[in-house]
């Protein structure tokens, strides 16, 4: 797919702007710059999928559902039977978590969670469901103010962060992230689960505490 | 509802187990209440979620769809949402989650007696844990107790005070083996409180240990 980060995009328009001055940084960053997506391909830091969940919720749009569903589906069915799905039930449940998001797409809050991470709860929730066939009390919803669309630079912030978090996750001593991993399988009982992720959350923390807030602000 | 004066909050452990999805439902529900009633706690919850997030998009591409799985989805999206249940607003005492498990307000509680003043309602959660409201009378005490597993009070109402703290409403305390306490009720106002265990509780003096089999706890 589409090599360049959102970033290295950005730097390839932006000499037409700002003139010649910077030109010659530009270049010489360009060169040394090594590449911000990963190996696999993937753009966790492009901010598309946010905007595909937008036009499912603005105009059910069908052609960003799909793609949604080509990226996002396998992950789910791959998840769900990491956490002791069978493949049959495993693929019911990530149609249905798919379902969800188009029927929930208006609720998507973008400054508090990238797309992955909302698909990741709606999954969890789904395994909760199912698998355990249990209730999951969620927290009270926090609805949109007036405002409703949110602030872009904050969502731009939030992506670039989570991204971080994922290059830090990956970038952990194999024992320590499998047995994250683990734990979002359901692998670990909360008594095994050891609070030293060895991740930097405070950041993200600070960003979404900062986004309840303003969500807060607008519904006083 | 939300309130910024909540001195005892929820560890990172259980708030990575709620993010993970594998907590007893019943920590799962006082999880959820503390959380409506404090955003510090939300927002390490959600960065939590986040992690979870990354962990799905490391997922490999290994695993693949199923033929015609995109229109089954389709179709599936075309019979409409689910009918959502109604959203209860929250009353002065409890907050959402809990009012799903109450039915009601702070009024549709059903009280138990089990002696002194106190009054608890057991919540319908799986049995891996147990989840109850506790009344405390003002000015009240909980028998001495201690614990074989871990309990977390939450209080809803009114506040108390144990050889620990001073408790207020939103604030969670977390007793373990160790410790062995006294919760006394302020003066003010009675006391209600959630109450979470994954044990049962052992009482430290003959007579309450006899009222036990009522508590069910």
């Amino acid at each position: 797919m589409v090599m360049f980060t959102e970033s290295d995009t950005a730097r390839l328009d932006e000499p037409v702007a700002d003139g010649p001055v910077v030109r010659p940084l530009r270049v010489k960053r360009r060169i040394k710059g090594r590449p911000v997506n990963h190996a696999n391909g993937s753009c966790e830091t492009r901010t598309e999928w946010v905007g595909h969940v937008a036009r499912i919720r603005d105009a059910q749009d069908q052609a960003a559902f799909a793609e949604l569903f080509q990226h996002f589906a396998p992950r789910v069915k791959a998840f769900l039977i990491k956490s002791g799905s069978d493949a049959a039930m495993a693929e019911e449940c990530a149609q249905e978590v798919m379902a969800t998001l188009w029927h929930k797409a208006h609720l998507f809050d973008p400054t508090r969670a990238t797309v992955a991470t909302w698909v990741f709860t709606i999954a969890r929730n789904k395994r909760i469901d199912v698998l355990r066939r249990q209730r999951r009390p969620e927290p009270e919803d926090l609805g949109w103010g007036p405002e409703a669309e949110p602030d872009q630079h904050d969502v731009m912030a939030l992506q670039q962060e989570t991204a971080q978090l994922r290059d830090a996750l990956t970038a952990l001593p194999e024992a320590q992230r499998e047995l994250i991993e683990k734990a979002y399988f359901g692998d670990l009982s909360h008594r095994e689960i050891a609070s030293q992720t060895g991740l930097p959350l405070g950041t993200i923390k600070s960003r979404i505490r900062l986004a309840l807030d303003r969500l807060r602000h607008a519904m006083n | 509802m939300m309130s910024n004066k909540i001195k005892h909050h929820l560890t990172d452990d259980l708030l990575m187990a709620y993010a993970a999805g594998t907590l007893p439902e019943a920590f799962d529900l006082m999880v959820a209440t503390h959380l409506t009633l404090c955003d510090h706690c939300r927002a390490r919850a959600e960065s939590f979620d986040a992690v979870g997030g990354c962990v799905l998009q490391e997922q490999d591409a290994a695993v693949s769809m199923n033929d015609g799985s995109l229109a089954a989805t389709m179709a599936m999206i075309a019979q409409g949402a689910p009918v959502a249940k109604p959203v209860r607003p929250g009353c002065s005492v409890l907050p959402t989650p809990l009012q799903d498990y109450v039915g009601g307000d702070v009024n549709d509680i059903k009280w138990r007696s089990i002696g002194m003043g106190v009054k608890q309602a057991i919540l319908p959660t799986t049995h891996e844990a147990t989840a109850r409201l506790l009344f405390i009378p003002a000015g009240a005490a909980v028998p001495d107790h201690s614990h074989n597993g871990m309990e977390l009070t939450m209080v809803l109402q009114g506040a108390f005070s144990d050889e620990v703290d001073h408790f207020a409403r939103g604030d969670v305390e977390i007793a373990d083996e160790d410790l062995h306490h006294t919760p006394t009720a302020d003066i003010s106002e009675d006391c209600i409180c959630l109450a979470v265990t994954d044990a049962p509780l052992k009482f430290n003096k003959l007579m309450p240990r006899l009222f036990q089999p009522f508590l069910r706890i």
